[in-house]
């Protein structure tokens, strides 16, 4: 190969590289399809039982949102004679739902193929089209923490989202939340329960090495970060002829980290697991934002209230993996006992539709009281993430990100009526009803259309062709049969029963890869 | 997922199983002499056979109801629980589980829910059912007495999809010492996996997407419904034989024999479909062959629902707490299947799937009713329907003399989250609500403040 051929195929590269940005900026634009609702000044929800979270209940109140914020909220408001009301009689208000580990609104989830992938960012890969978003949102949630899968010991940087659904990606992002990063311990990073056929076998396969890679990152990361400071010391002292330290995108997100610019927030089962990540954090001079999952929290709640962690747990899953054999329902309850913040999160678009039924449980295992049950979904996991200056509760000048329920939000027969972000109502119960029988009109028009098309060349077959497989790795043999191929896809450690897709997606296959959970 | 059989994993497993040992709880009937008789005074009793009775009697003796009403004589021998301010139902029928076949998802060796090959009609769920596993105490906490334990139904971590034919369900009590005891009936149904026509599939040996054109597909699926209707046939044959004493030792078929009483319609087929369009496949052929048959999943059910209630096809409900097939449906499509089907006429009953998610069995009820289902039709749904279904109904699924008594006490409504059973009943024995979560919790709960 000659040195202009070389060229040649640089200059390709450079110029697909400069498309990247481009392609990145179309992808951003409003989908078309989906417009925001449109938002009064001023809007009054009366007649509410309304549940602040922060300062107790208010029978028959009333809540006025101006802007976006709540302006006041108590027995009478002052409102505005041109303002739209919500009439709540004998509906029930809650902060909106907080879920603090999500992977709705994500193209993908999990960069797999190395045990440090903090160079990967979620907010990249952000789908505002995810009817999941839509899901969510008619299950009373406002906002979610996006994260990273747990393919990794350091995963990808995280994001916490609005469920602004209808709006384009740009406007998805919780403004001014502090970016995270996903950590993950145990069976998933050392890939204890699957293995990607051709890929030898990755580092870590222990526990043991899971911290070393967490220790060797940061290790660097420290170095990095202290080239960068003399850099900018020199430079600041007026030096010349400086060459900067090399930038590193991997250790960036950690040297953040260590700065207290990004939260960690770390996915574990096992008690030992946690303590270990707990030295290690000590040892770099970093903090532990938020344990995820954190099952075997209970067994060391003293431990966690001391460091000061919040920990996002599930309400009852177990017995899906050994990790997961000693999880127990009380563990929410126990851990808020011995004074750790703690919230339920969902890890799944579904589950993140009732996440008030799955606070409510920790009323039953463990005795906490309705206050502190509906923390777990609202007020706690807006302080775990930072953000409880602006949602959590219901109070004057936090923002409007409302879910107003039929019943005691508590409760197996409650079922979210309007959600609200920014004062702004996104999903409305009966509005969805009403547009439903103009959706299956649509629907039907276009399926008509469609096969009226196929009607008119009936014999159009292609030769199928049969293309060799670029990503299956040489001496592979494909699969045998259909049910060999079945077989292998309900390996997915998936933890909830659920229905044959149609089809299996990009992201079940990113979720095989590391798995979610 | 193939694991390396290291020394560490079996030294890990060997530690694990004499660790479940010593944390098994005690089954049923701990005591040495366990009363025969009890007597539950001043309770509410829905019996699910008439309207609930107020400050009602039930009284249990040798394993059955033996009476239930207002104001009625106490047996001298019965033990009299007080249940003033407590509510009596008979306990919950999860319909669909693998409880005793899959102790921990993850790990192969403790999950015995599905066996290999495609054709398994002679293997039977309750020859693997532990009764020693975790999971039924801690199901049987949440008010379910009783489960249909499911082999080869596929569904998710279980070592395979299920085949095609995918074993005998059982039927069994959760309360026993060994599963002779936990029997209510061996062969309950035989599953049959409804082949798809799949047009797209993850081939996770090369994980990449596989995309092949209707008309093959739809070949594929022909040759799977060509391949049932083979082995029914065969069945038939035998069967005629079998009758005619023409079948010689040497000449036994365990699997055609398994299948018998499909044939003859004795057996419920147990066919697990979740589209419309092979609810409608299967139930034509299970009317063509006359076969009884009871449908599994029933995702898009109510897309079919007159052909349901026409042909007289029950379906086990997925859970409600799905998300929907498709990304065009209403967001609440399961939520609110079980009321449009109440309403066509169409029994249904409901059933986790599953088993560490069998005790959201009440909480899956309680949100068809938020979406409209009649209250009463919930519960029945995970009582008698689910009896009747199965052909159960004249042992259990509601509170009348002469049925066994698997019976909950709670202090209210059992559908609702934070009601908790105070006594359980099974097959008319006191049993242990104590489970390894309350073991752990209890044990931690008393962790001494920790020293840093």
């Amino acid at each position: 190969m000659n040195s202009s051929s070389v060229f040649l195929m640089n200059a390709r590269r450079i110029q697909f590289l400069y498309l990247l940005p481009l392609l990145n900026f179309l992808y951003l634009l409003p989908a078309p399809a989906a417009t925001p609702p449109d938002t009064p000044a001023v809007t009054v929800i009366r007649n509410a039982t309304i549940l602040t979270v922060s300062h107790g209940t208010i029978e028959h109140g009333s809540i006025l949102i101006k802007d976006g914020k709540i302006a006041e909220v108590g027995a009478s408001v002052n409102a505005p004679k041109d303002a739209q009301v919500i009439d709540a009689a004998g509906l029930f208000v809650i902060p909106g739902i907080i879920d603090c580990h999500s992977h709705i609104a994500a193209e993908s989830i999990n960069e797999g193929s190395v045990s440090v992938s903090s160079m990967v960012n979620m907010a990249e890969i952000l789908n505002p089209e995810d009817i999941d978003i839509y899901r969510d949102l008619a299950g009373g949630v406002t906002a979610a923490n996006i994260l990273h899968g747990s393919a990794n010991a350091i995963g990808g940087q995280t994001l916490v989202i609005k469920l602004r659904w209808g709006q384009p990606a740009t406007k998805l992002p919780f403004e001014g939340a502090l970016p995270g990063i996903k950590f993950a311990l145990g069976e998933n990073p050392k890939r204890s329960n699957f293995s990607i056929p051709g890929q030898p076998k990755r580092y870590p396969a222990t526990r043991m090495g899971v911290e070393e890679t967490i220790r060797g990152a940061f290790s660097e990361a420290r170095d990095y970060k202290k080239a960068w400071d003399d850099y900018n010391k020199r430079f600041a002292a007026g030096e010349k002829n400086l060459i900067p330290p090399r930038r590193d995108l991997r250790l960036e997100p950690l040297v953040e980290v260590l700065e207290g610019k990004r939260y960690v927030h770390s996915h574990c089962y096992r008690e030992d697991e946690i303590l270990m990540l707990l030295r290690v954090a000590k040892e770099f001079g970093f903090k532990v934002r938020t344990f995820q999952h954190v099952l075997e929290g209970y067994k060391i709640a003293d431990e966690l209230a001391a460091a000061g962690v919040g920990a996002s747990t599930f309400s009852d899953w177990w017995a899906y993996k050994v990790e997961a054999y000693d999880a127990i329902p009380h563990n929410a309850a126990l851990m808020t006992r011995r004074g750790v913040v703690v919230s339920i999160n969902s890890d799944d678009a579904e589950e993140a539709t009732h996440l008030n039924q799955e606070a409510a449980k920790s009323m039953k295992f463990g005795g906490l009281s309705h206050d502190e049950a509906l923390k777990m979904v609202t007020l706690n996991p807006a302080m775990q993430l930072g953000i409880d200056k602006r949602v959590g509760t219901i109070d004057v000048g936090k923002d409007a990100d409302l879910a107003i329920y039929n019943r005691d939000p508590l409760s197996a027969y409650a079922m979210v009526q309007k959600t609200l972000i920014d004062g702004r109502v996104y999903f409305d119960r009966q509005r969805d009803q009403a547009e439903r029988s103009e959706r299956e009109k649509e629907k039907k028009a276009l399926v008509d259309k469609f096969k009226k098309a196929a009607e008119k060349k009936p014999e159009e077959k292609k030769p199928e062709e049969k293309k060799p497989d670029a990503t299956a790795p040489s001496g592979q043999k494909p699969a045998e049969s259909k049910s060999e191929q079945k077989k292998s896809e309900e390996k997915k450690p998936q933890e909830k029963p659920k229905p044959p897709q149609s089809s299996a997606s990009d992201s079940a296959a990113a979720d095989q890869r590391g798995g979610a959970l | 997922m193939s694991h390396a059989p290291t020394r560490g994993r079996l030294l890990f497993l060997l530690c694990l199983i004499n660790f479940l040992r010593l944390l098994s709880p005690a089954n049923a009937g701990a005591q040495s002499q366990p009363p025969t008789s009890y007597a539950l005074t001043h309770a509410k009793i829905f019996t699910l056979a008439g309207s609930a009775i107020e400050d009602g009697t039930l009284i249990i003796h040798e394993g059955k109801i033996a009476a239930v009403g207002v104001g009625l004589d106490i047996p001298a021998d019965a033990q009299v629980i007080d249940a003033t301010g407590l509510q009596v139902y008979p306990g919950f029928f999860d319909s669909i589980t693998q409880m005793g076949l899959r102790e921990i998802g993850a790990v192969s060796a403790t999950v015995d829910s599905t066996e290999t090959g495609s054709y398994n009609p002679d293997v039977v769920a309750a020859t693997a059912v532990s009764a020693s596993s975790e999971h039924i105490p801690v199901t049987r906490a949440a008010g379910i007495t009783e489960v249909l334990a499911v082999p080869g139904s596929g569904g998710f971590d279980s070592a395979g999809a299920g085949g095609v034919i995918g074993g005998q369900a059982s039927a069994i009590h959760l309360a026993g010492w060994t599963i002779d005891e936990m029997l209510i009936k061996k062969s309950a149904a035989m599953v049959l996996n409804w082949p798809e026509i799949e047009t797209r599939t993850f081939d996770f040996a090369t994980f990449s997407r596989k995309e092949k054109p209707y008309s093959e597909a739809k070949l594929e699926y022909d040759k799977q419904v060509n391949e049932i209707t083979d082995w029914l046939e065969r069945a038939r044959h035998y069967a005629q034989a079998l009758e005619k004493g023409s079948v010689a030792k040497y000449d036994r078929d365990l699997k055609l024999e398994a299948l018998t009483p499909v044939i003859r319609g004795e057996l419920p087929l147990l066919v697990f479909a979740d589209r419309s369009r092979e609810i409608r496949a299967a139930v034509e052929f299970c009317d063509k062959q006359r076969l009884r048959m009871v449908l599994a999943g029933g995702s898009e059910a109510y897309k079919v629902k007159d052909l349901l209630r026409s042909k007289g096809v029950p379906v086990i409900l997925r859970p409600v707490l799905t998300l929907p097939l498709d990304e065009d449906d209403p967001y609440d499509r399961l939520l609110s299947q079980p009321a449009e089907l109440a309403a066509a006429g169409v029994k249904f009953a409901f059933a986790s799937f599953d088993n560490s998610f069998a005790r959201r069995l009440g909480q899956n009820a309680a949100n068809a009713v938020a979406y409209g289902l009649p209250y009463e039709e919930a519960l029945k749904a995970v009582t008698l329907y689910p009896a009747h279904i199965f052909g159960l109904d004249e042992q259990i699924g509601t509170l009348e003399q002469g049925k066994l008594a698997n019976v909950i006490v709670t202090n209210g409504d059992p559908l609702e989250l934070t009601t908790d059973v105070k006594y359980l009943f099974i097959r008319g024995q006191l049993t242990s609500l104590d489970n390894r979560h309350l073991h752990l919790y209890e044990k931690y709960a008393k962790r001494p403040k920790s020293a840093k």
